[in-house]
């Protein structure tokens, strides 16, 4: 090893600007690798923390997304009144009966119409999800046109500020709370309630029931008592699994674009990586000639070079890494393949991904300088020794 | 006894279709403790018997044996093993690792050993002293004249103490007053020392300094003359 970090790091400060622009050139492809899965992590853990453990959703049999599922008004007490639903202080049955509606409304940004998803809810709504927050104003009075709108919707999308009228739905709703909920899903929402949604939206019943069980561990329960009432042809879901399952489609889809723009992008950086190694074995071959002349056999050459390579590629990931980091935190949005509509999330760069990033710039230093550190084992010695 | 024994070696070389021969037959045999000599034209095949000697190219035909050990028939790997331990190498134009002080340049060969840091500090040290480098050892090749960088390059072909000390034209860069120096040093190892050496010369002062000297022309040997030293 005294070799590796002597010899070869100070050999590659030999040749700064070569190796300045090769580790760049490895910067920039793991900044965007960073990048594009800091959004499929960003967009994965939004959907996630929308569920609960504790919370189980009720969807039709075979429904794969509440948007094509449906629950009929007279099933609801029936699930009300069974024994794993969570009760609150006055013994209502903590569950909620949902609907979602896409209502298009102009992005501010650009001024051109998105989705944005409309969620009629029970009254206890705010009970079964309790991680939303009201940061600002109230919550919407059950029977009026009030509606509360997430976080991440406001200043998105025109018309829905605090104290605002919108129009949607054949009517008049004005903006009377904005809420939070630890980043997830909802808070790219607009809430109202149900019982008003339905008429307005031309709805006979609800899509999903969402309920918080009593124990989480109730839910096996749930599912069997549910199964077994011939009234209801319902399936529960923990909300948790259900909103892991939402975010597979999209989540997938931006992986595979990353993995797809960072592959190409790699190749051209390992070619970079492999053109300087190259040219330092060439510019080299005499002392590589004198080394193994010494008695350095040709794997401690290979392993020399290669380490070389693979330091310089670090470097490159560290740059990269630290390029990328700025947009930790930044929000986007992204249509959710799902519901069909947007969906705002923020960039979430872990310490994971970034771990990653390291190890793609190692494996392109690696592919690139294997190569080259090959050719400077296999330099004949006699003839290395020439080589002015 | 023969530290060195060359039996009916030759070596050719493949250009295109073309064989082209660099050695014919050579038969030598070296004592331990000798200076030798080998002198000849340029192409008479001087270095590549000296490289042949090292373990650093292969015979076409004949048989190599140094030490008791015929590296004729090593595998690569054995035999780079084999150079580390018995062969110290010294070439014309010094070969010193440029981005290296003259301290690491000679530790160079004994980190392929299983010595400590504080060991091969030793060893250094005294291959340094020995060639009147000691206080030099922080110094780069570019700080050096030719004449010291070759007196580093001899401390690093000695540190491991090897069995053979093979020198390719040593003074081939050097003025006359440096190759003065790196002669009467190499005269110094080889009696002081007892160490065997064999050095690649087309210059007959540098040969006269030799114990023994063997000339080579268009790859055959053609007399062995005694030295006046």
């Amino acid at each position: 090893m005294g070799l590796v970090s002597g010899y070869n790091l100070r050999s590659m400060l030999v040749r700064k600007g070569t190796a300045a622009m090769t580790a760049m050139g490895i910067a920039m492809v793991v900044a965007v690798f960073v990048m594009t899965l800091a959004i499929a992590q960003g967009f994965r853990s939004t959907l996630v923390a929308s569920g609960s453990t504790g919370n189980a959703i009720v969807l039709r049999k075979s429904a794969t997304s509440e948007t094509v599922s449906a629950v009929l008004k007279n099933q609801l007490p029936i699930i009300e009144s069974m024994a794993q639903v969570a009760r609150d202080g006055d013994g209502h049955p903590l569950a909620s009966p949902e609907l979602v509606v896409i209502i298009s409304l102009p992005r501010i940004s650009d001024g051109r119409p998105a989705n944005v998803p409309l969620r009629g809810v029970g009254p206890r709504a705010y009970e079964v999800r309790d991680t939303l927050q009201i940061v600002e104003g109230r919550r919407f009075v059950p029977g009026t046109r009030e509606i509360n709108v997430g976080r991440q919707a406001v200043g998105r999308f025109r018309g829905l500020t605090f104290g605002s009228d919108v129009k949607f739905g054949g009517a008049t709703w004005k903006v009377v709370g904005i809420f939070t909920a630890d980043d997830a899903s909802f808070e790219s929402e607009v809430w109202g309630d149900v019982d008003l949604m339905m008429p307005a939206f031309q709805r006979g019943g609800y899509q999903s029931v969402t309920v918080k069980l009593s124990d989480p561990a109730a839910f096996s329960s749930f599912d069997v008592a549910m199964g077994a009432d011939p009234r209801l042809d319902l399936k529960p879901q923990r909300e948790r699994e259900y909103y892991e399952g939402q975010s597979e489609t999209t989540g997938t889809l931006i992986r595979v674009f990353a993995t797809f723009v960072t592959a190409i992008l790699s190749i051209g950086a390992m070619f970079g990586a492999m053109n300087t190694m190259y040219a330092a074995v060439a510019y080299r071959t005499r002392e590589i000639g004198t080394l193994r002349a010494l008695g350095f056999s040709r794997l401690r050459i290979v392993t020399a070079f290669l380490a070389e390579s693979v330091a310089l590629a670090l470097i490159g990931g560290v740059i990269g890494c630290i390029l990328a980091l700025p947009v930790h935190g930044l929000s986007t949005g992204a249509m959710n393949m799902a519901s069909f509509s947007e969906l705002a999330f923020k960039f979430r760069i872990t310490p994971g991904l970034l771990g990653g990033g390291l190890l793609f710039a190692a494996i392109m230093g690696g592919i690139g300088g294997l190569l080259p550190a090959i050719r400077a084992a296999r330099i004949p010695v006699a003839r290395a020794l020439r080589e002015i | 006894m023969a530290l060195i024994d060359l039996r009916d070696v030759s070596k050719s070389y493949r250009r295109d279709a073309l064989e082209i021969p660099v050695l014919n037959g050579v038969t030598i045999t070296v004592p331990a403790g000798d200076f030798m000599g080998l002198m000849g034209p340029s192409g008479s095949g001087k270095s590549t018997l000296l490289n042949l000697l090292a373990g650093i190219d292969r015979p076409t035909r004949g048989s190599i044996r140094v030490a008791d050990t015929e590296i004729s028939s090593l595998s690569e790997r054995a035999l780079a093993g084999w150079r580390a331990r018995h062969i110290g190498f010294i070439f014309q134009l010094y070969n010193l690792i440029p981005v290296l002080t003259a301290f690491e340049n000679v530790e160079l060969p004994l980190l392929l050993t299983s010595l400590s840091k504080k060991q091969r500090r030793d060893h250094v040290m005294t291959a340094l002293g020995i060639v009147g480098l000691g206080d030099r050892e922080k110094h780069y090749p570019r700080q050096l004249s030719g004449g010291q960088e070759q007196r580093v390059a001899i401390a690093r072909a000695i540190v491991t103490d090897p069995t053979l000390l093979l020198a390719d034209e040593p003074t081939g860069d050097l003025d006359a007053r440096s190759a003065g120096e790196v002669l009467t040093l190499l005269q110094r190892l080889n009696r002081e020392y007892n160490k065997t050496i064999v050095m690649v010369t087309h210059d007959p002062h540098a040969a006269e300094r030799a114990v023994h000297v063997l000339h080579l022309e268009k790859g055959t040997l053609v007399e062995q003359v005694e030295s006046r030293a």
